[in-house]
């Protein structure tokens, strides 16, 4: 068996001839080395590159703790915020991390309702990524309140003072989003990982990882009669997913929209937002699986296929993005308030110009590359243009943020915002805290979901020498064989329900 | 250990030396199409008790056991009602209502007026109802779904036999359970050898 894994020669199974399907699944044909391939990541000790960065994450997330400790000790003063300025820094990583989380939701919802079966190979850490980046978002509003051992009044809680929250405003309907989200999406990725963690605890070799699997994986033992009722609820979650990602990014941008400064008070925010979230989200998980895939030598699971569709969604959702800045820019003119043009000339030109700048080259010029083959299948080249977008995207949030706030109605009450080394220290930390987040997950954890790719193979079809039973992609020779032995050996018969 | 393995077909029954208690048989398989045939005649033969063990979810397997369509979608809708009934009365209760209720604690509505916003100002309230409509969908389907499911479980006779753990990696199981009304140790086991399976053995109630 030759495994392109080994080495650096990346195998190109983007091209998809009429009536053929591409693999999904390069070198393999047999489940049991589909299984051993993702186990034994959790199973043996990491590369040595592993632990670098886990060192190196580990200290980030620890000045995180110092900076959170500090601030909460002496107060938001410690950030560079200002009247006018009173959102900046925290709020834009927040508005940062949640945009990260709805590439992940996007992969196991959207694309599973869209039967996209290339999802397979990379839905669990991109679930993963969505969890840990909801993680770092929830930190920034938690820690912005001023005093946080408060933080429990943004919840309907029955208190002595008989108060309760202002159910009108969207910073509490944020509050149910973020949360309901970051639970949604917690219990997706639990429940699509529970047959693997059985694999992994019918694997297990020490007492302790058998115990541990053991109770993650609560008693699965497979049973069709138990896949069923699965099947029908991860259908149900997938359907409830996807409204919940398109209305938490949107009600997110009502935090903005629905005040009256000039910048935020715009109708097409919900879907710019949610435009810009998977933008970023596809380019933060680019940027995960290309080391990742490198490193645990998973190659022939996450293929050139899945990260050139990743780029294709990159190149689409970039393209909105870029209609988004253009669009706002005509309506402030067009609308002819004068506060709101002001706003925007003052974005493009005025004391935060190379903020606005940086933003539209690394989100509308940078996504153009991929218009080119070369580019969506360059692996050094895709990760740079993946880095450019994350960085443009945190960019697009503060640019928003910042300007639209230190230059608003009255010139009198204009002012700057400048970070001090707690901001800036809060921001890299929360990196820090998403990286360490995600090496354990990748050390401990089933990485790729092993039964979903095992189902996507040629082999798995229980009717060899039928596409999937239908006849749709008609007979090929010999009816006992499967598919792939009796057409040319990277292809699998298109089935009418691959089609939809 | 009591085995069965093609080489000894001849032999008559399978030992089983041991003092514990039968579970049921189990039939082990290599792809996916022989469990699928071999699930149609388990079925036909009239076994009620009776389940296939399988990595990933086999197109079409649930169907050729003859499992009925699982009634959870609908409890799912009933619990979606639910959180949107709950969202409704819990923000009308909160910021709406001059009146107290007895829930856990002694609570009262606070009639919130702001911005010259009416007191019942359901459009505002929309996007936390639809939250918590999905939030309890997501809970109640997963939840139900274990619940129906019999999990989550710490131990099961199955998870005790070693050849069994190939269930989650790549081989197909059929096993069919003592309570069986039809099972009859001799007659299933020559029922199991008709099936085409690549082993046949004992599982233990242990």
């Amino acid at each position: 068996m030759s495994n392109s894994s080994k080495g650096f020669i990346e195998t190109d199974n983007t091209q998809q001839p009429t009536g053929s399907r591409a693999p999904l699944v390069l070198n393999m044909h047999k489940f049991g080395e589909v299984t051993h391939q993702v186990c034994r990541v959790a199973e043996n000790r990491p590369p040595m590159a592993w632990y670098i960065a886990f060192v190196i994450c580990l200290g980030m997330m620890g000045f995180l703790g110092f900076c959170v400790t500090y601030l909460i000790f002496t107060g938001v003063g410690v950030w560079g915020l200002n009247n006018p300025v009173m959102w900046a820094y925290d709020i834009t990583n927040f508005v940062f991390w949640v945009g990260i989380g709805h590439a992940g939701t996007l992969i196991s919802a959207i694309l599973f309702l869209f039967r996209q079966k290339w999802r397979t190979g990379i839905n669990r850490f991109a679930e993963a990524m969505t969890i840990f980046a909801v993680v770092c978002a929830g930190l920034f509003p938690g820690i912005h309140v001023g005093r946080v051992w408060l933080a429990y009044w943004l919840f309907p809680i029955p208190n002595s003072m008989e108060m309760w929250p202002q159910f009108r405003s969207p910073l509490l309907w944020d509050v149910f989003a973020v949360s309901t989200y970051f639970t949604v999406s917690l219990v997706f990725w639990y429940v699509g990982m529970i047959p693997d963690l059985a694999t992994l605890r019918d694997r297990a070799k020490g007492r302790f990882q058998q115990f541990a699997y053991g109770l993650a994986s609560i008693g699965w033992r497979g049973s069709m009669r138990h896949w069923h009722r699965y099947e029908v609820a991860y259908l149900l979650l997938a359907a409830l997913a996807t409204p919940l990602v398109l209305s938490v990014h949107s009600v997110v941008s009502f935090d903005f929209a629905v005040s009256q400064v000039p910048g935020w008070h715009t109708t097409i925010f919900p879907p710019y937002f949610v435009a810009g979230a998977i933008f970023s989200g596809f380019a933060m998980v680019v940027s995960l699986a290309v080391p990742a895939r490198q490193l645990f030598g998973l190659k022939d699971l996450i293929t050139m296929r899945h990260l050139d569709n990743m780029n294709k969604i990159i190149l689409l959702t970039g393209c909105m993005v870029g209609y988004a800045y253009s669009m706002e820019f005509f309506i402030a003119w067009y609308s002819g308030a004068m506060y709101e043009k002001f706003a925007f000339v003052n974005r493009a030109f005025g004391q935060y110009w190379w903020a606005y700048w940086i933003m539209v080259s690394c989100n509308v010029i940078t996504p153009q590359l991929f218009w080119f083959k070369a580019v969506r299948t360059s692996i050094p080249l895709m990760f740079i243009l993946s880095i450019f977008v994350n960085v443009g995207m945190w960019f697009e949030r503060f640019v928003i943020i910042v300007t639209s706030l230190a230059n608003d109605f009255l010139p009198s009450s204009w002012d700057q915002f400048v970070p001090t080394w707690v901001d800036i220290g809060t921001m890299v930390g929360a990196f820090g805290l998403f990286g360490t987040l995600f090496l354990l997950f990748c050390r401990y954890l089933p990485m790729i979901a092993i039964a979903e790719v095992k189902a996507v193979m040629p082999e798995a079809n229980p009717h060899p020498g039928h596409a999937d039973g239908h006849h749709a992609g008609g007979h090929h020779g010999d009816d006992h064989g499967f598919p792939s032995g009796a057409v040319p050996a990277l292809r699998e018969p298109r089935s009418s329900e691959d089609s939809l | 250990m009591t085995t069965f393995s093609p080489q000894t077909q001849t032999a008559p029954r399978l030992p089983n030396n041991s003092s514990l208690p039968l579970y049921g048989m189990m039939a082990e398989f290599e792809t996916p199409a022989q469990i699928m045939e071999a699930a149609k005649k388990v079925n036909a033969a009239g076994y009620r008790f009776w389940d296939c063990h399988v990595p990933f979810p086999v197109h079409g397997l649930d169907k050729a056991m003859g499992i009925k369509r699982t009634i959870l979608p609908m409890l799912v809708f009933g619990a979606g009602m639910t959180g949107a009934i709950v969202g409704f009365c819990l923000q009308a209760f909160t910021n709406a209502a001059s009146f107290s209720i007895w829930a856990l604690v002694w609570v009262t509505g606070y009639p919130f007026l702001i911005s010259g916003k009416p007191l019942m100002s359901v459009p505002a309230w929309i996007p936390i109802i639809f939250e918590l409509t999905i939030l309890l969908s997501a809970l109640s389907a997963v939840g139900l779904m274990f619940l129906m499911n019999g999990l989550p479980r710490l131990s099961h006779p199955l998870l005790s036999n070693n050849r069994f753990r190939r269930a989650t990696d790549d081989r197909f199981f059929i096993v069919i359970e003592s309570r069986d009304p039809k099972f009859l140790r001799s007659k299933t086991e020559a029922f199991m050898k008709t099936l085409g399976a690549k082993h046949i053995e004992v599982v233990e109630d242990r």
